[in-house]
This record gives C-alpha cells, structure tokens and sequence, in this order.
C-alpha cells in the first residue's frame, strides 16, 4: 500500500514537472502591489489662476494642487514604482511619452518614459507656455509653445527624475521620471501598480513620490509567481 | 513746397489735438482718493502741452508760408525785439508754468509718498515673481509668518516660503491670487521682490511703485469704488512680462469678510 | 597759444596704399565715413527689427515667412517666441542708441567736418581716431554675435535692469551669454567713445585755424565739442557700470544683488548689492546720453538752416549758451527715470525741479529757430526741409517730455506707451532728421556729386508724415494706459486699442519702406549723381572754400586764415548774398 503512494506521487510529481516544462509562463514573473501613506498629509490647496482666465474659466471649481494626491483607502497616486536594480538596461521604444499642457496644468502629473525615448511635449492651451525642466544630470533647457504651434520633440539621455515647471504660470507643476528599463508604473487612482514580465532574478523596486522621497524593497522572482510588495509612506501634514 | 510744408503742418497739428480735444483716449476711471489730484495735474499740463505744440506747429506752418519762396531781392527782417524778446518770454513764461506745474504736483506726490499709512489700515504683503504677484493676508493671528527663500516651493502653492510646521504665526497666513479689498478702507501694501525687478501698477488707482529686491517698499492706497480692476507689471522682468497680472478686486465689507473666511477653511 | 605750431605738428604724410587708404585710416574724413557706414548698417538693421516687433505686436502668433532661418530656437515655425521679442526689443535699442544716434550725428559727421570746420589738417590725435572707429567696430561684432549664438540675444532691454541682467541664465532665456556678450559690448563701445571724445575736445581747443576765435566756430562745431565734453563724462560712468555687471555675472561679485533672490527655483548666491546702484549709474550715463543723441542734430540743423535761410539766428550766442546749458543741466536729471523706483520720495522733487528747468533752454533753442524765420529768405531743398521738420519733430517729442517731468504725472505714464512715443519721437525721429539734413547738405561736399533732389524731397514727405502717423498715436496710448515692453496684449482692457497698434504698425512698415527711397539715392547718386561744385550751397564755412571731396589733407597744405564768422548770410558779398570765412573782403557794418 505505502508503493502505491509514492507511486502515484511520484506520477504527480513528475505530470507537474512535465507540465512546467512543457508549458513555461511565458510572462516572466510579476511584482505587483498598492502604495499607501499612514498618518495625515497635507491639505492640497486651490490653484488660483486668476492670472490667466483662458485658462481659470475652464474650471467650475478651481483644481487643487497635485504635489500629494491620495486615493480612497489611504493610497497615494501618482507614485513612481520601478526596477531600480536586477535588470537591465532596455532600448528604448518608438513611440513618443506625450506631455499635455492643458488647462494650464500638466497631463499627467508625472510621465515616466524611459532614457532616449522621445518626449513630446504639446500645447493645448490658448495662452504661450515656457516648459522648463530642471535637471539636475541631464541638460538643462527651457522652450516657449505658443498656442497653436508644433509640438515640442526632446529627450533625456541619463535617468534622472526632474521636476518640471512653467516659466509663466508659477502654479504649473509636473515632473519626468526618466528610466532605464521598461519596468515602471505610475500609480492611478487605486494606488495599486503591476510590473509584469520579469525573468526570475534579484530586483530591488522602488517607489518615488514628489514630496515623500522613495523607498525600496528586495524581491526575489523564480519563475511566473507573482510577488506582492506594499510601500507605506509617512504623510506629513505641512 | 514751403507753402505746401506749411499745410501738412497745420493738418498734422489739427490731427494730433483731434484724439485729445475729443476725449478719444480718455483715463479710466478713477477709483482712489487721491487720483483726482494727478488728474488735475495732467489735465492742466495737456492744456499748457497742447497749447504749445499746436502754437509751435502753426507758428512754423505760418513762416513757412510768409517766408518761402519770396521774390529775389525781398528784404530780409529780424523778429522785433530780436533774441532778447524771446529768451525773457522761454524764462519768464516757461519759468513760471515750471514753477507752477512743479509746486501744483508736490501735493498729488506728497499724497501718494509722504503720507505714512495709518495705523488701523489693512495690512496685506504683495510678493512679485516670475511671473505673478501673489498676495498674503496675516489670518486671524494677525501676524505674518516669516519668509525662508529656501523653503518656497511653487510645484505645493508654497510661494512664500513659509514654515508652517515649524512657524507658528505662518500656519494661518492666507495666500491669494488676487489682491482682494474692501471698499473705502485703507490698505497698506508691503512689497517684497522674489527675484527680479517687477513693478506694481493699477491704472485705476493711479498708483504705481517698483519691486527692488533686497528693499523694504510699501505703498498705501483706499479703493473707492466696487469692482475688478487689473493689476499689470511695468518693469521687464523676462519672457513673461507680458502675461504678468492679477486683479485687484475691490468689495463690500461683507463679501469681503465673506471672503476672508473662506480663505481661512 | 601758438596755432600756427600746434598745426604744423599734425603735418603728416599722405597715405599710401588701399589698407592705409581705405581701412585702417588716420584721415579724419575717412573715418567718418566709417562711423556712417556703421550707422547706416545698424540702422537698417535696427529698422528691421522694429518691423518684426510691430508685426508681431498685431499678430502675435502668425507664422512670420523667414523667421525661423533668423533663429529656430526663437521663432520655431516662424511663430515668435514671447521671449524672442524681447530679444529683439533689446537689439533694436541697443543698435539704436548706440551705433545709430551717438555715431552718426556725432561721430560720424563730427569727425568728418570738425577739423575741416575750424580750419585744421587732422584732428589733433589721428592714431587714437582710428583705433576708435575700430574700435567701435569691435564693440558692434560683440553685439551682433549675440544674433548667432544658440541661446540668443539677452532680453532685458537696452537699459539692462538688475537683477535680471546680473543673475545670470536663471533669469531666463538670453541671460546667459547674450547678456554678457552685451556687456562687453557696450564696455567696449565706451572705450572708444571716450578716446573719440579726447580726440574732439583737443583738437577743438588746439587745432584752430588762425582767426578761428571760439566764437567763430560754426553752430555744429559747437554742439560736437559740448557732445564731447559731455560724452567724456557719461561714458567714464558706463564703463565701470558694465564692469561691475560682467563681475557680478561670472566673477560672483554681488554689486547688484542682494541676497536670498530665488529665480528658477534656486536660491541665487550673492549678496549685498543694490539694483538700484545699476540703475543710479546706468541712468547718470543715459540720461546725458539722450543729449548726446540730440545737441550734434541740433548743431546742424543750426548750421544748415542759417544757411537756407540767407540769415543769421537771432543770436548765436544764445545758441551756444542754451547748449551748453542743456548740457550742464543733463547731469542733473537723472533720477526723473527713477521716480517711481524705490528712491526717496524726496529726491523725485529734487530731480524734477532741474528736469522742469531744462525746458527754459530746449524752449529758448526753438523760439530762436523760429523767430529767426521771421522775415529770411528760406530756399528749400531737402537739406532744408529736414531742418526745418526737426523743429517740429523737436517740439513734438519735447512737449511730452513736459508731462513726465512731473513726478505725479509719471505715477501714471511711467513705462506706457506715452515714454515711448516721446523718446521715439526726440531720438528716433528729431535727432534722425538732423542726420538726413546733414547728409543731404553734406553728401556734396563728402563724394563731388548731388544727390537727387526730387527723390530726397519725396523722401522728406513720406518720413515727416510717416513718423507722425507712426508715433503720436504711441501718445494716446499711453494716456489709457498701455504698458510697454510688453510682446502682446492678451488682457481684455487693451482690446478696443489693438486697432491703433495695427495703423501704427502699417504706417511704420510703409514710412519704413520709404526709407528704401534715400538708400538708393545715397548709393546711386555716389556713382551717377550730378557733379558737385565746391559750394553748392553758397554758404560760409570753412568746409565750402575747398573741393569737393577735399584733398587728403583738407586745406591741400595751406592754412586758412579766418577773417569772420560764420553767419555773414545777407550781406552784399563779392560772391552773392554772404561772405565766407575765409574771405578777406570787408563786411559792412550791419554784419559781423
């Protein structure tokens, strides 16, 4: 009797061995997870844009600041969350990051686009705006879009997350997180981000946000699992 | 063609006073209380401009006429009374409307600069940056926080570079766009330049003063009448001088104190 | 004084050789056609982006054809940048002030004709008034390479206000090497201003023919020697002015900044200095400046109207009093730029008073101009007419001058359309007609040929009118308050005006395009012009007793000997209705 156990586990073992060769997750592993904060952040304040009523005049209701931006269930938005070590360097892809100057806010908050990949920035405002981002690695360099013309074309050749400004409207604020590999996500409304497709090895993800600063963990991926990985950030509320 | 230069002049005179005598290009409105005095002034000095552009213009038109393409062998003349004539008329009448204009405008001047704000005026800072002004009422402490140039951080609305964690008084300081008022009550303006040159200008007020950085300037002023009027920057400041204004909004008592607590939430 | 010693030490040898001819000259009048022919650049230049400017000023985002190969970073698919504008703004002003209206009436004519005018070969340091000339050539490549370099020209204005020029590159685009190159550039122009204005007062005060008594000096040379006392000491003040800039923007000097300015998000790292020091020291030059611009246009025209006229002015030396009052009193006023800057209110009163006071002079100049007409005989040619529209151009850009003087008043027109209007107008245009007259008068004497009269008067017509469309609306404006340096108006008060911004800008393309009409007479009449005889004009002075042009050393190795003044107009002369200078016949008693 004790035979015919090891027998047919060993069958077991053996169809799901064959079966994980035979059919590999062609995936690759995946880290996935949500970004929370614990305590209270600060109030985001109402943008005034009564300096410009092109642009105030397509608000109802003024739009509020967007350095912290939180999301039901304590999670925070607009986070950066990347490889930043374990992988390596990707090419990077054709198609263009496009950057919205509308209404004279930033859309989106934070573009995450990776080394070389062409950045286009566009204006569809009626008022001129002055993008001006501020490198610290990368070259520094500032463009007037005024309404109706072409968009702008440019790119960063060393990773590096840069604040980006409007030289004429204070309020406008944004930032670029230029990577080196394909393996990032900004956090939406959930607060939750997925980075799907890795070969197993050693990664070490972090999550950046504007005010906060970032934070990285160690994940380990062996096969096709999926590894979940939370980030909790200390809001202040100054 | 010096009679025919004499003709284009007498146009070009009557074409240039037309817009004025017409009111064609007429101040705005004036809503302070001392904006009447600098009224007066350019009134009375377009009066004395007038009269003398349009006297030189016709004086020319009329020589050229009289003294163009005369007979060979007409006598020449000399303006009677010769140089003496007309160099006791440029001190004795130019010297007296200077005098005149130049005491007549110490009051409007004194008005605006050697009057010190009293003491119960409303106390508002104005902040000029590339390229907005930004305005801050002290809250109901009553005190402004301090300003870190360190700590400003216009990406979180923080264009003054306050403390609040750290900085008690700062903690309820309000900051506007708009530099809102209430009607006939007097406002003490503190200027403070973030980083260039900028100037404050409201046509309405008749007021206007530079940001210098690195000064102490302030200027007061009582808005007399309900609206929006605009605030514009006179002293280039860079690319954005052009789009560089916020509004002054001027209204009752209640709405402003309406306002204030808004502000406050 | 020994003259005739002083004048046989500038003997030198006629120059040989196309270099030495043409190039790198110690003639006097050599030089002065250099100094023209940069001015004459630099005008057009300055005219072009004036264009540009009010094109865009009316329509802000058209695509302007050709923009983009002046500058793809400033005008990207022809569309001008806000900033750009300004760039062009502070080109315009800066070509203008400098290399237009302090060479060209100043530099250029004075040059050419204040030796020949007091009788002399040279003036007194011929080395010095070549190195000045190249001198200034240098300063203009400095300035015109701001066009080339990537970053492009600085965008501060020609008045280059601190902070914003001292900072550096956080203070925005055009701040980083464009401003420094404008700098050096201006630096360097004083350099040479100050040796061309040594040059003047020397040879001035030593060089006079024998019986040329100050005195006896024409009106013009009157008013180059005032510029060049003047100048002397307006440009001993600019220069240490753009040094100090140039320090505090690469040597991290702090003469203009003070500390804790945040520009472009960084906290700038200087401390202890004074915008308003830049302003005092910039304004103790510019407002001189202005003057420097107007007194040689009025010599001029001083001198070419006497001469239209067939009569003295009432009185030269009233003229020469009131100049040099003017000049005394330029010093005084500066600070009527600054009334509204953050100085004690105080000193506004102070600076007012002398600012009011100028008036006395700048009004006995006019009502001399005028009252001298009474009873002349004028003769008109387009010499003449520009003279004569300089009075009325004079007025009309004076009397605006009237309204900001006044403290209060400038409350309210400080930096409108109104400031502009009426510095365009003095500057612009009344100093610019003392250039044409003078050329028009002088071309004869300077080439041996006439330049067409028809054209030369259609050429007065279109820019007498023209500038007057283009420039007293500028007035207007500014009474309702329209703010300047501004690149477009998108604010709903300047709505109902952007009409008359639209007339200004067709009256100046068109007033613009007529100047075409006497470039292509001053070139083609050098060629073909009718030839000229050595005194086309019957005047008196000592430029008309020698050909045309005058030999390399002027008075062909003689020294004139001067018997009159310059003003023996309606006389009965052996030669017509006056006596030259240099004529030994008697005047009857009424002259002299």
């Amino acid at each position: 009797m004790q035979m015919k156990r090891v027998v047919i586990a060993g069958v077991v073992v053996l169809a799901a061995s064959a079966l994980a060769v035979a059919n590999p997750n062609p995936a690759g592993g995946t880290i996935s997870g949500k970004v929370t904060y614990e305590g209270t952040p600060k109030k985001m304040k109402p943008i005034d844009m009564s300096k410009e009523p092109s642009c105030a005049k397509m608000y109802a209701t003024p739009p509020t600041g967007e350095s912290v931006v939180t999301g039901p269930g304590n999670v925070l938005q607009d986070v950066v969350v990347y490889i930043s070590a374990g992988a390596p360097d990707d090419a990077a892809p054709s198609s263009a990051a496009v950057f919205t100057q509308k209404g004279c806010r930033y859309i989106p908050h934070v573009l995450a686009f990776q080394v070389n990949q062409e950045l286009k920035i566009v204006n569809e405002d009626q008022t001129s705006h002055n993008i001006h981002p501020m490198p610290k690695l990368n070259r520094e360099w500032n463009k007037s879009q005024p309404p109706g013309t072409p968009p702008i074309s440019e790119k960063y050749d060393k990773a590096e997350f840069i604040p980006v400004k409007c030289n004429v409207h204070p309020w406008m604020h944004g930032n670029f997180a230029v990577l080196k590999n394909s393996h990032y996500a900004v956090t939406g409304e959930s607060g939750s981000f997925t980075l799907p497709n890795l070969p197993p090895g050693k990664y070490t993800v972090t999550a950046w946000q504007e005010e906060y600063g970032d934070q990285s963990q160690e994940v380990t991926i062996s096969g096709g699992e999926t590894k979940t990985v939370t980030f909790v950030f200390k809001a202040k509320p100054y | 063609m010096g009679k025919f230069f004499a003709v284009v002049l007498v146009i070009i005179a009557v074409a240039s006073a037309y817009p004025i005598v017409m009111h064609q290009f007429p101040l705005p409105q004036d809503i302070s209380t001392h904006g009447h005095l600098i009224d007066d002034q350019l009134n009375e000095t377009m009066v004395e401009a007038g009269i003398s552009f349009v006297g030189a213009q016709l004086v020319l038109a009329f020589f050229l006429w009289s003294f163009t393409g005369r007979k060979p062998g007409s006598a020449l003349k000399n303006f009677p009374g010769g140089a003496r004539v007309l160099v006791i008329f440029a001190f004795v009448i130019v010297g007296l409307e200077v005098l005149a204009l130049g005491v007549m405008g110490q009051k409007a001047w004194a008005n605006v600069y050697f009057s010190a704000p009293s003491a119960d005026a409303l106390q508002v800072q104005v902040q000029a940056e590339q390229f907005a002004f930004y305005f801050r009422y002290p809250g109901p402490d009553g005190k402004f926080g301090q300003i870190h140039p360190e700590k400003i951080d216009e990406g979180s609305q923080n264009y003054f570079g306050l403390d609040p964690e750290n900085d008690v008084p700062a903690r309820d300081d309000i900051v506007s766009g708009e530099l809102v008022v209430p009607v006939n009550r007097e406002v003490h303006l503190m200027m403070h330049g973030k980083d260039v040159g900028h100037s404050f200008y409201v046509r309405e007020l008749r007021l206007q003063q530079d940001f210098v950085p690195g000064l102490d300037l302030s200027l007061h002023f009582t808005a007399t009448k309900i609206g929006k009027y605009e605030i514009v920057c006179t002293q280039l400041c860079g690319l954005g001088h052009y789009n560089m204004k916020a509004y002054l909004n001027v209204m009752s008592q209640g709405d402003y104190d309406n306002w204030l607590k808004q502000q406050s939430q | 004084m020994s003259e005739t010693s002083a004048q046989q030490a500038h003997v030198h040898a006629p120059p040989e050789g196309f270099i030495r001819k043409h190039v790198f000259s110690l003639d006097h009048k050599v030089i002065g056609k250099q100094y023209y022919a940069l001015a004459l650049v630099s005008v057009v230049t300055g005219m072009f982006l004036s264009w540009l400017m009010r094109i865009h000023l009316v329509w802000p985002n058209a695509k302007i054809p050709g923009l983009e190969l002046l500058s793809k970073v400033g005008a990207p698919g022809g569309v001008m940048t806000p900033e750009y504008y300004l760039s062009l703004l502070t080109m315009h002003g800066t070509l203008m002030v400098f290399f237009v209206l302090t060479n060209a009436p100043f530099a250029a004519f004075g040059n050419y004709f204040l030796p020949i005018q007091i009788g002399a070969e040279d003036m007194a340091f011929p080395r010095f008034n070549m190195m000045s000339f190249w001198t200034t050539f240098a300063a203009w490549v400095v300035l015109m390479l701001a066009f080339v370099i990537p970053d492009g020209p600085p965008i501060a204005g020609w008045t280059e206000y601190a902070p914003l020029s001292a900072i550096g590159k956080d203070a925005g685009p055009g701040m980083a090497w464009g401003a420094s190159l404008w700098g050096i550039s201006i630096a360097i122009f004083c350099i040479a201003s100050l040796l061309g204005s040594l040059n003047f007062i020397a040879t001035t005060l030593d060089l006079r023919a024998k019986g040329m008594t100050l005195m006896r000096m024409p009106l013009c040379t009157w008013a180059w020697f005032i510029t060049s006392c003047i100048s002397l000491l307006a440009f001993a003040v600019l220069l240490p002015a753009c040094i100090l800039l140039i320090l505090d923007r690469h040597a991290g000097t702090s003469f203009y900044i003070p500390a804790g300015l945040v520009a472009s998000d960084r906290l700038q790292p200087h401390s202890g200095g004074s915008p308003l020091l830049w302003q005092h020291l910039f304004w103790f030059f510019g407002h001189p400046e202005v003057y420097i611009a107007i007194l040689p246009s009025m010599g001029i025209v001083s001198h070419i109207l006497i001469n239209s006229m067939r009569k003295p002015l009432l009185s030269a030396k009233v003229v020469i009093y009131s100049m040099m009052s003017i000049g005394f009193l330029s010093y005084m006023v500066w600070g009527h730029h600054m009334f509204v800057s953050g100085m004690n209110p105080m000193s506004a009163l102070a600076f007012s008073f002398p600012t009011l006071t100028i008036t006395i002079p700048a009004t006995i100049l006019t009502l001399i101009w005028l009252g001298s007409l009474y009873g002349a005989n004028i003769q008109i040619n387009s010499a003449s007419l520009f003279a004569l529209g300089f009075i009325s151009m004079f007025v009309a850009g004076g009397v605006s001058g009237f309204f900001l003087a006044q403290p209060s008043i400038d409350i309210y027109l400080h930096a409108t359309y109104f400031v502009v209007g009426h510095f365009h107008m003095v500057m612009g245009v009344a100093s610019l007609f003392g250039v044409f007259a003078g050329t028009y008068f002088w071309f004869p004497k300077m080439t041996g040929r006439m330049m067409n009269e028809g054209l030369g008067k259609l050429h007065f017509w279109i820019t007498f009118i023209g500038t007057y469309c283009i420039f007293m609306p500028f007035h207007y404006l500014g009474l309702i308050g329209n703010v300047r340096r501004y690149q477009s108006f998108v604010d709903d008060y300047m709505t109902p005006y952007l009409g008359v911004h639209k007339f200004m800008t067709i009256a100046a393309l068109i007033t613009g395009a007529g100047q075409l009409i006497f470039l292509f007479n001053l070139i083609y009449s050098r060629f073909k012009g009718q030839p000229a005889p050595e005194n086309p004009w019957n005047a008196t002075s000592l430029e008309w007793s020698i050909p045309s042009p005058p030999p390399w050393n002027n008075f062909g190795g003689k020294h004139p000997i001067v018997y009159h003044d310059p003003f023996q107009y309606g006389v009965k002369g052996s030669k017509g209705d006056f006596v030259m200078q240099d004529s030994p016949e008697q005047v009857p008693a009424s002259g002299n």
